[in-house]
């Protein structure tokens, strides 16, 4: 972890690290708030919504939850892959306006947990035709590898119905 | 004195709400024919924790205002008035208008106070009537329950040293000066002198102390700063301490500071008050002090008890203790859901030591022990079931009252029954059925039951009976509402259909068909729209209300011997009795109550409106045809709707036919929500989960009515998608 307080101030950064989970996709290496991380589940079968956006893959019963399932690489715009039973699924909660919401993510692997300083994170380069900026807080260099850092909460929220109505 | 007492206000709140329904149904028993001791004890008891409460919690408009009313009572109850309807009415106005002021400030406003101040006169002019008489009487005669009372300011202190007080150095004008400083503005001390232990002048020993006083301190002041002033003196005399008492209510109640000064309280403080009353004693008379004048400084400390004076604005409260609804819970409901955690523990328990060294030879013990799981389980989800439901009096309570009253007003005497009171149910259904019932039973109060003269001529009792009858009948709750009345006009509702259209002109309907008309919107047969009921916003909203709670309703009558309204209301909303259905290779619940009818479908039955729109004739109705994959948008594996089945439910009161695949069973299911995580579904109600641990969706029907609307708005959206 030497990488990582390299431009900024020890005293600061052990105050403001945060740890980080990141998950692979598609090559990619993407980091979420290991706070909002709940558990890792593998992939099961979801019962279809109807008239839900395509990521929405349907939802799950987790322990007697009713937990809607997001496909991030239908999200991001990528392609798709079939499921397998390693498919992993990432349980994420994030406070919103109405309490806690609870939502899936299909990634295709979970990579390690690194401890990242916040002074050390980057913007993303604006990309005009890039939808996906929104989720992006930042990236960070670990290990000279660049990890993309997902926004959770703007991460989970479904923009209003689009098929229907 | 730093405790904060807003946390406390809640519990205050339900119970001076919990007090005043006692009083109000206490009240309704009353009547000034017979008065009955321990009613007027029970009703006094109610007022009396309402004011105690209110004043410990600075609430002094309620305790002030309760004041009154309990004197009125406490001289019923003493025998030394009789009572009269007219106190009664006054106490029922009474109780509504604590209601109100209590609604007021548990949002943190300033209740009105201009109809309290009305009431409070109407009291006073009561009392006044006999006050002559009664200040001796009461002071001598403190009430006999001296529970730890808030009352409001003052304190009576008599005084009677010993004879030979003067010989030990003590002044007693020199104390009483003391006191005297110890006041704030707007503070009176009195100072009476009693000379009857004066001997004759012969018999005079200039150095004794003949003379005994009776102080008066009007205004804020804690017992503990009179009690320094006498410290020195306390065994040298015989000193007591009584709060400012009745009579001196009455002689200062012409002053202008009539709020802080009628403010007092007939009881009398024992010496053996416990700390509690001290401490509430000393928040009382800082929050007067502040309505009387400028806040006193030790309120800085106690800023989270709203000060609700006119003049100031109530103290904001933390969010935290805002509107948390809370339910009472039974002892014996909490006990048992004790035992049985008990019973599942041991149960676990059992199993874990199993597990341990397991072979197969025990395999009998393990199934012995899931069953006994399964059952606690089973258990266990019962009694917490149960602690949600409460006995539906909660919810008939209010009738007495209001039949009362609306009786009064329409000039109907009314008898009203209500049997099966503590049949129990969902406090979620509860609340929600309140209002349909009330609009229900106005209805039978004015329209059901005929006037007394007509009564009369049709050869009934004079006196109309309205029943209100609950009861299980397997799982649902069964709600009757009865009268003895004339039933429903048919011709009348009929013609009224007619006019406006409706039913066609020469349309004959049966008798339960013109039944169902009462329940279309706009409709009101009464010929005079009266404020009671009649405007047509009726019946439609009551069975909305009641199918929203996933209920139905139904009216059974007869002409001339009256009619009834029957409601069937799921036990809770947290559970529905579903059937399942396959679509494609998706399970959907529908709620069992919105079923019509379940046929099989006929292709040649199937006729298309403006080629978008199928519908189907059935029997001699034309109902609208939904295909669920369709506007759910599932994928199509077949076109083909030769075996399908179709579900004809109702919603809205519009019939609509949903093809399925196929029909699979019924069974109960526990509604989940799908907006907590997600969002709202169009023409989806819920989630559930099912016995293999998969979700199931449960379907909105008249979500589904709505979306038919809107696609026949828009026709060749649906193909494109």
């Amino acid at each position: 972890m030497t990488a990582v307080a390299d431009s900024i101030s020890m005293e600061r950064a052990a105050q403001d690290e945060q740890q980080y989970l990141t998950f692979i996709m598609a090559g990619e290496e993407y980091g979420v708030d290991i706070l909002a991380v709940q558990e890792i589940r593998g992939w099961e079968q979801s019962t279809v919504i109807p008239n839900a956006p395509d990521y929405i893959k349907g939802v799950i019963n987790l322990r007697g939850t009713i937990v809607p399932i997001m496909d991030l690489r239908a999200r991001f715009g990528l392609d798709r892959v079939e499921y397998s039973p390693v498919t992993v699924v990432i349980i994420l909660k994030v406070d919103g306006q109405h309490g806690e919401r609870v939502m899936g993510i299909v990634v295709d692997a979970v990579s390690d947990v690194y401890t990242i300083a916040e002074g050390t994170t980057r913007r993303a380069p604006e990309l005009s035709e890039d939808n996906n900026s929104v989720f992006i807080k930042g990236l960070v260099n670990v290990n000279d590898k660049m990890v993309i850092l997902l926004d959770v909460a703007s991460l989970l929220s479904i923009p209003g119905r689009l098929s229907d109505n | 004195m730093s405790i904060d007492l807003s946390q406390f206000h809640q519990v205050f709140f339900e119970e001076s709400f919990e007090g005043l329904d006692v009083m109000e149904s206490e009240l309704l028993a009353l009547s000034p024919e017979s008065v009955d001791a321990e009613t007027v004890n029970t009703i006094f008891r109610a007022a009396h924790s309402i004011k105690g409460g209110a004043g410990t919690f600075g609430f002094m408009q309620v305790s002030e205002f309760t004041h009154q009313l309990e004197t009125l009572l406490d001289e019923i109850r003493a025998g030394q008035r009789t009572l009269e309807k007219s106190h009664v009415d006054l106490f029922l106005q009474s109780v509504d208008c604590l209601r109100a002021m209590l609604t007021s400030l548990k949002d943190h406003e300033a209740p009105d106070m201009s109809r309290a101040e009305e009431l409070k006169k109407q009291f006073i002019a009561i009392l006044k009537g006999e006050v002559a008489s009664s200040p001796a009487n009461e002071a001598d005669a403190p009430a006999p329950e001296t529970a730890a009372d808030a009352g409001p300011e003052g304190w009576v202190v008599r005084f009677i040293p010993s004879t030979d007080l003067l010989q030990t150095g003590n002044e007693p004008f020199r104390m009483f000066r003391e006191l005297q400083s110890l006041l704030e503005d707007g503070s009176q001390l009195q100072i009476e002198v009693d000379s009857s232990r004066l001997p004759e002048f012969e018999n005079l020993q200039p150095e004794q102390c003949y003379l005994s006083w009776t102080l008066t301190v009007t205004g804020a002041i804690n017992k503990a700063d009179i009690e320094t002033v006498f410290e020195w003196v306390v065994d040298e005399c015989d000193i007591t301490y009584r709060r400012l008492g009745e009579a001196a209510s009455a002689d200062n109640a012409s002053t202008d500071n009539a709020g802080a000064n009628n403010a007092s309280d007939s009881s009398s403080e024992s010496e053996s008050s416990s700390d509690a009353a001290n401490i509430a004693t000393d928040t009382n008379n800082v929050t007067v002090a502040s309505v009387a004048e400028a806040p006193a400084p030790v309120q800085a400390q106690i800023t989270s008890i709203p000060v609700a004076d006119a003049t100031q604005a109530p103290a904001p409260k933390p969010a935290k203790s805002a509107d948390q609804s809370s339910i009472r819970v039974s002892i014996d409901k909490v006990d048992s859901l004790i035992n049985m955690v008990g019973e599942l523990v041991i149960t676990q328990s059992m199993l874990g030591q199993l597990g341990q060294d397991f072979d197969m030879s025990r395999l009998a013990r393990l199934q012995e022990g899931l069953s006994q799981l399964e059952q606690n389980t089973r258990e266990l989800q019962e009694s917490v079931m149960k602690i949600r439901m409460m006995p539906i009096s909660f919810a008939f309570s209010r009738f007495p009252r209001l039949v009362r009253d609306l009786g009064a007003q329409l000039g109907k005497k009314v008898n009203l029954v209500m049997q099966g009171e503590n049949t129990e149910l969902d406090k979620t259904v509860m609340e929600k059925i309140g209002d349909p019932l009330v609009h229900l039973v106005r209805n039978s109060l004015d329209h059901g039951l005929e006037t007394t003269e007509k009564r009369i001529a049709s050869g009934k009792n004079e006196t109309g009976t309205i029943t209100l009858n609950a009861f299980h009948q397997g799982g649902n709750i069964v709600i009757e509402v009865r009268d003895d009345g004339a039933g429903l006009n048919e011709e009348k509702i009929l013609q009224k259909a007619r006019d406006r259209g409706l039913v066609a002109q020469h349309q004959e309907l049966s008798s339960e068909e013109i039944h169902q008309l009462i329940f279309l919107p706009g409709f009101s047969t009464a010929d005079v729209v009266s404020d009671i009921s009649g405007r047509g916003v009726g019946m439609d909203v009551v069975r909305r209300n009641i199918s929203e709670l996933n209920g139905t309703i139904e009216v059974k009558s007869n002409r001339g011997t009256g009619s009834t309204f029957v409601i069937r209301l799921p036990l809770t909303l947290a559970i529905l009795d579903g059937q399942l259905v396959r679509v494609r290779d998706q399970t959907y619940i529908f709620p069992l109550v919105s079923i019509v009818e379940s046929i099989q479908l006929q292709k040649q039955t199937l006729n298309n409106i403006t080629g978008s729109q199928p519908v189907m004739k059935l029997r001699e109705e034309y109902i609208p045809i939904v295909r669920l994959d369709q506007i759910f948008h599932l994928r199509h594996r077949n076109e083909s709707v030769d075996d399908a089945m179709l579900v004809v439910v109702e919603g809205d009161n519009e019939k609509i036919g949903i093809v399925v695949d196929d029909l699979l069973g019924q069974q109960q299911v526990v509604i989940k929500s799908l907006e907590a995580n997600y969002q709202k579904v169009s023409g989806v109600s819920g989630a559930t989960i099912l016995g293999d641990g998969t979700v199931a969706l449960i379907i909105d029907i008249s979500g589904i009515g709505k979306k038919i609307e809107h696609r026949g708005a828009q026709p060749g959206k649906e193909q494109a998608a």
